[in-house]
């Protein structure tokens, strides 16, 4: 029998997670001789009490959403897929290349080529790992993990040689032509001269993401590839024989997980920086991680997870503006989520489960 | 290139093998209890940052190594409460404690020292300094043999010849000792060790506690004895390559030793040139940051000698029947 | 004079893992110096009992007594200390560490191996002698045949200086000449006075060797009798309760056109270990061909060949048309195709996904047929629908299709298995250890059904360990052993000695000692796989 109701495990157990990171964040906070509430407070303000912080809110959100679903592709058939920071960088690169020498004359065909190559970049990023996974049974997550340091390497070695300007310092690429500008919600939705979205950096790829985020859903559980991937992750020795192939599923959630974080790349270098540049990622790639463990790998929790993230981006940013507290006050709540919802799992669910376990006793 | 140039870059190879080399025996033990340990970066992350900071806020560098031991024990405490104790994911909290270092040591920083998450720089008894062994002055006029001596061989702060000692030293436990016996026993197949009646969970925990103290010496000499100080993110991936290097080794010690070497010697070479010109052939130097990591990747692929694991490594242990 | 204080004496053993009682009041006393026999299906709780009396578990009442004082038991410390030494079903060796490794592991003399090297080396000789325990000590654990593995095993407990030696299940692995070896060493042993508790469900075991049997049936002692005045057929009543049907209703069959026709199958596992060695046989339509064998000699690799998720070569024809062993179209899909229908050894780690739901598992390996899709996606409601009519003609319970596999019992588990394999009409069904853990009321059910198969003029090729379930069952039987077919009967013209020969490799029934026949034949097994190794 299931020791727990579906629900607690779904919702209970997360949300307790998340509550146990906030709490010893609010100490870390404490301890560095700062208000949490007035932190907290400001975080809200700032992210989104204007509409200027929904648009950062929503950008981070955007990247999350992508890297996030990366993470939770390659769960689902028991892969952990640490490489979505490599295989966005990667991704940027095809973004710029699309960009640089591809441009189409309206926006909407730019986007879909530079879909395309992000997705197909961040795709080849993930396929070496993939295969060597499924055909010599190297270890997937020690090769992502060197695979973003070649994928940082090789970028690199692009823009320094290859991508940047003549005359230009910095590592970068040339800006991105015209018609390649993606539209922001400040282009979408502020009337004339109104300060709605003003300056902020969300763009129409947060409807991609969602679109995504759909999209994600229904092959995990509307399609016979998510049910092959499903099934794989539960039991590779029924896969077997059921007939699905081992080495086809592996590099196929693995493909399709790194065009999700190579598709992230279309929102910071189409959408943001119209050109290429080297920290483009912003460790985005590593943060999906927390998102996908606190969604539970569920697009819907993703999704949700994404938003709380980018709020907490967006918030930190704030607080590093106008308080004594770095930015990296974020990465110490990431660091908390991932423990708590990820490794620290079982510290949250054995008490739960002691508890079911005597409610249905009294039951019965 | 000259004599004196392949020297220095043979020096500059020792000191930058060093901070791999603890941690890639630091990982090694862990791993041989059946504990991945993904969180090397963040254990000499802390390490780095406590060590300079309490050796600039006490001016001994001494009191920074045990401060810097601290630090990396608490963070291998977290990863042992995480996936010994809770039986969680060995992968995911190693994340977690990477990440968790990144963020904590800049917070810390910034309010101790209000410098942009650095700690001052240290000054005299706040580094370690190099010892000159015995007869290397006298020695340097010997050619060929002399400056290897005077210049690689001596003049090394006292973490370096730990570090090369710690190799014969692991060697020596883990294939000598109970404890090795032992040790090596849990990481393939923690039953057998349980039903004769020894502690898992004691061994792994004794395993990750020399984890920590190694970790907490590659971070202090990071700060305290490469460099003068903790700066932002100052392990740059070398915990990744001390992982890279302990694949490389097939966790064994002495190929650790050769391993972080080669992986210390392409980071001198890179710090020294920016390109390589081999007889026309040039080769740029993120080839050279790259090198360590293509190369774990063609050992993981099997192509060149395979590299198998512990059996039971990544596995949390629940007895059964 | 006074009797001895007993070596074992358990008072009232409860255990109870949530709401199952998998021990219920349970109290034995073993006298030393005896072989004590602990007998019972699969789930009756013996090994929970072993486990709780070795440490592992802790028990939620009762008391245990070693030679008449009061001990606790906490963990496997104390149990070693107190003289007790198990023999586990899944070994507990280090693969990678020599024999001598293993031994010394947790028993080392102080802080350096060198001098707990020595130590053991010398025991171990004398072990060796005294018990017929003879193992090379230098070896890797990993270049041993299993029957040497468990002498280790049994080594171990020895070095410890056990007195009391537990062992579960200890011929399940065995071939029967291994077994006897085993019995031989066992024997020995109560000569020196220790005290062995022997935990099987094999009843020619317990006649053999113990002087004493306990029978345990679903968490509780029903009885305990001296072997000496008992006979299988009571022990078997006292195990399952009631009489046992051991016979299958069923008409005597009609085979028709050859529909499987295996021809000199072979397969190399990725250790590169030849596991199929030349198979050839044939099944009929409207005919059970059984295979029996002791386990892990082929019979898993073959269903597994024939199945389609291991490569092989040779020839395989189904009604004369060559099906692929390698390479494109010989995966499972593709034999599903070809209307062969497989139900795995292994429900829990092959035939079910155990999470999914009872409804997505009746497609599990069908899930490609154009009939579940409806344009890119999945037609979920017409798979949910057939589902519930499956369960329900399978007769499983509950009949929710909603509800996770893993929440369905053994039994019910097998009837899904079954309800998604035989539901389709293949021609061809390869069936592995249809009743493995099943409760004897699905036993009947599942029985049926295959026969009912059969009936229809299907053909069946049926794997089991259980030679009653072969003997029953099949209308051929075949023997499999080192990768080989030994020969073919018919049930009604052999029985279990001349199947237990086969089994060890002997194909004629030897003239003087059997023994001898079979230790040869073993003998050149070992040492074609020392070759193999070396």
């Amino acid at each position: 029998m299931d020791r727990m109701p579906a629900w607690a495990d779904a919702v209970l157990v997360p949300l307790i997670s998340i509550l146990l990171a906030a709490a010893i964040s609010a100490l870390v906070i404490l301890a560095i001789g700062e208000n949490p509430v007035d932190a907290f407070t400001l975080m809200v303000e700032g992210a989104l009490m204007r509409s200027s912080g929904w648009g950062y809110t929503l950008y981070y959100t955007t990247n999350f959403i992508f890297t996030g679903l990366c993470v939770a592709v390659a769960f689902h058939a028991r892969m952990f897929n640490i490489g979505g920071e490599g295989q966005a960088m990667i991704g940027g690169l095809g973004v710029a290349l699309a960009c640089l020498f591809l441009p189409m004359p309206h926006w909407t065909l730019s986007l879909l080529v530079a879909t395309f190559a992000a997705a197909a970049f961040g795709a080849a990023w993930a396929f070496v790992p993939a295969w060597l996974q499924a055909r010599r049974g190297s270890h997937i997550v020690i090769t992502t993990i060197m695979f973003n340091f070649i994928a940082a390497a090789v970028l690199n070695y692009v823009l320094v040689n290859l991508l940047r300007p003549a005359g230009a310092m910095d590592p970068a690429s040339a800006n991105f032509p015209e018609t390649t500008h993606l539209p922001t919600f400040q282009d979408m939705f502020a009337a004339e001269g109104s300060a709605l979205f003003r300056g902020a950096p969300a763009n129409v790829t947060f409807f991609l993401a969602v679109l995504a985020c759909i999209g994600v859903w229904v092959l995990i559980w509307r399609t016979r590839l998510g049910y092959e991937i499903r099934a794989f992750g539960q039991s590779e020795s029924a896969a077997r024989y059921a007939g699905i192939s081992p080495v086809r599923t592996t590099v196929f959630a693995m493909l399709i997980s790194g065009g999700l974080a190579g598709m992230m790349a279309l929102n910071t270098t189409m959408g943001e920086a119209e050109r290429l540049v080297m920290n483009a990622t912003e460790g985005a790639g590593f943060i999906g991680i927390a998102v996908a463990l606190m969604g539970r790998s569920h697009p819907a929790g993703v999704f949700l997870a994404a938003l709380l993230f980018g709020f907490l981006y967006q918030g930190g940013a704030e607080l590093a503006l106008w308080t004594n507290i770095p930015r990296e006050l974020i990465t110490v709540i990431q660091a908390l989520v991932i423990l708590f919802t990820g490794a620290l799992d079982n510290m949250v669910r054995m008490p739960l489960e002691k508890l079911f376990g005597a409610l249905r006793r009294r039951d019965a | 290139m000259d004599f004196a140039t392949i020297l220095q870059v043979l020096d500059s190879t020792v000191r930058l093998a060093t901070p791999l080399l603890l941690a890639c025996l630091a990982g090694l033990f862990s791993e041989r209890s059946g504990i991945i340990d993904i969180g090397l970066e963040g254990k000499m992350l802390a390490a780095a940052f406590l060590s300079a900071a309490i050796a600039a806020t006490t001016g001994s560098v001494w009191w920074g190594l045990l401060a810097g031991i601290v630090g990396a024990s608490l963070m291998s405490g977290i990863h042992g409460l995480a996936s010994i104790t809770f039986r969680g994911n060995q992968l995911i909290s190693g994340v977690a404690i990477n990440f968790l270092a990144s963020g904590l040591t800049v917070l810390i920083a910034q309010d101790w020292f209000g410098q942009g998450g650095r700690t001052p720089s240290l000054m005299g008894g706040g580094r370690f300094e190099s010892i000159t062994l015995p007869l290397a002055e006298t020695l340097r006029p010997v050619p060929v043999l002399g400056p290897i001596y005077a210049e690689l061989i001596s003049g090394h702060s006292i973490l370096v010849y730990v570090a090369f000692l710690m190799v014969p030293a692991t060697w020596w436990v883990l294939f000598r000792t109970r404890f090795g016996l032992r040790l090596r026993a849990v990481g393939e197949a923690p039953e057998a060790v349980d039903t004769a009646g020894v502690s898992v969970i004691g061994l792994r925990y004794a395993a990750i506690a020399i984890c920590g103290l190694l970790c907490g010496l590659a971070g202090a000499y990071l700060a305290t004895g490469l460099q003068a100080g903790f700066v932002r993110e100052m392990t740059a991936g070398r915990g990744y390559i001390a992982l890279a290097a302990l694949i490389f080794a097939k966790w064994r010690p002495w190929y650790a030793l050769y391993a972080c070497l080669l992986f210390g010697l392409l980071q001198a070479v890179a710090l020294r040139y920016q390109s390589i010109d081999l007889g026309g052939v040039v080769i740029p130097v993120q080839v050279m940051d790259a090198l360590p990591y293509i190369l774990t990747v063609v050992i993981l692929a099997g192509f060149v000698g395979k590299a198998i694991p512990p059996r039971a490594g990544g596995e949390p242990y629940v007895k059964e029947r | 004079m006074t009797d001895p204080a007993p070596a074992i004496e358990l008072k009232g053993i409860s255990k109870a893992f949530g709401p199952v009682q998998a021990n219920k009041d349970i109290s034995i006393r073993v006298m030393p110096g005896t072989i004590h026999g602990i007998i019972g299906e699969n789930g009756a709780g013996k090994s929970t009992l072993m486990s709780i009396l070795y440490g592992f578990y802790r028990a939620d009442a009762g008391e245990v007594w070693i030679n008449g004082n009061k001990t606790e038991i906490p963990d496997s410390q104390a149990a070693i200390k107190a003289g007790i030494g198990m023999v586990f079903q899944h070994f507990k060796l280090v693969q990678n560490f020599t024999v001598l490794e293993n031994v010394i592991l947790g028993a080392e003399e102080g802080g350096l191996l060198k001098p707990s090297l020595a130590k053991a080396r010398g025991v171990l000789k004398h072990l060796a002698e005294e018990y017929e325990l003879s193992v090379d000590p230098e070896q890797l654990i990993e270049n041993l045949s299993v029957g040497h593995q468990q002498r280790v095993e049994i080594l171990k407990a020895l070095y410890r200086q056990a007195d009391i030696l537990i062992l579960d299940e200890p011929t399940g692995v065995l071939t029967p000449a291994e077994a006897d070896h085993l019995f031989r060493i066992l024997d020995n042993l109560r000569k020196e006075g220790k005290t062995i508790i022997l935990i099987t469900h094999k009843l020619r075991e317990i006649m053999e060797i113990t002087d004493t049997v306990s029978v345990m049936r679903r968490g509780e002692m029903t009885a305990t009798v001296k072997t000496a005045e008992t006979s299988p057929e009571q022990l078997a009543e006292l195990m399952v309760g009631r009489k046992v049907l051991l016979r299958v209703d069923k008409k005597p069959a009609a085979p028709g056109e050859t529909v499987l026709d295996v021809d000199n199958l072979r397969h190399v596992d990725r250790h590169g270990v030849e596991r199929l060695k030349g198979v050839s046989l044939q099944v009929r339509a409207g005919e059970i061909l059984g295979i029996a064998g002791v386990a892990g000699n082929g019979q898993s690799e073959l269903l597994e060949v024939l199945g389609g998720y291991a490569e092989g070569t040779g020839a395989v024809r189904l009604r004369g048309q060559e099906i692929a062993l390698a390479g494109r179209g010989s995966d499972g899909q593709a034999r599903r195709a070809r209307s062969i229908a497989h139900v795995p050894e292994d429900r829990q780690t092959e035939g079910l996904i155990m999470s999914y739901t009872a409804w997505e598992n009746t497609v599990f390996g069908y899930h490609h047929d154009p009939r579940y899709q409806s344009g890119p996606l999945m037609n979920n409601a017409l798979i949910r629908e057939e589902a519930a009519g499956k369960m329900e003609r399978f007769d499983v319970r509950p009949p929710d299709p909603d509800l996770a596999a893993r929440n369905f019992s053994g039994g019910n588990q097998q009837k899904i298995v079954l309800a998604r394999e035989i539901d389709r009409d293949p021609d061809l069904l390869l069936v592995g250890q249809p009743t493995r853990g099943v409760d004897i009321g699905a036993i009947e059910f599942i029985h049926q059904e295959i026969v009912r198969l059969r009936d229809a003029g299907k053909a069946i090729l049926l794997v089991s360990v259980e030679l009653d379930e072969i003997l029953s069952l099949s209308d051929r039987i075949a023997v499999m052993f080192d990768g080989r077919v030994m020969g073919e009967r018919r049930p009604d013209e052999t029985d279990q000695t001349e199947l237990g020969l086969l089994m060890a490799g002997v194909t004629e029934r030897p003239e003087g000692d059997a023994m001898s026949a079979i230790d040869r034949s073993l003998e050149a097994k070992e040492t074609r796989e020392a070759e193999r190794h070396g």
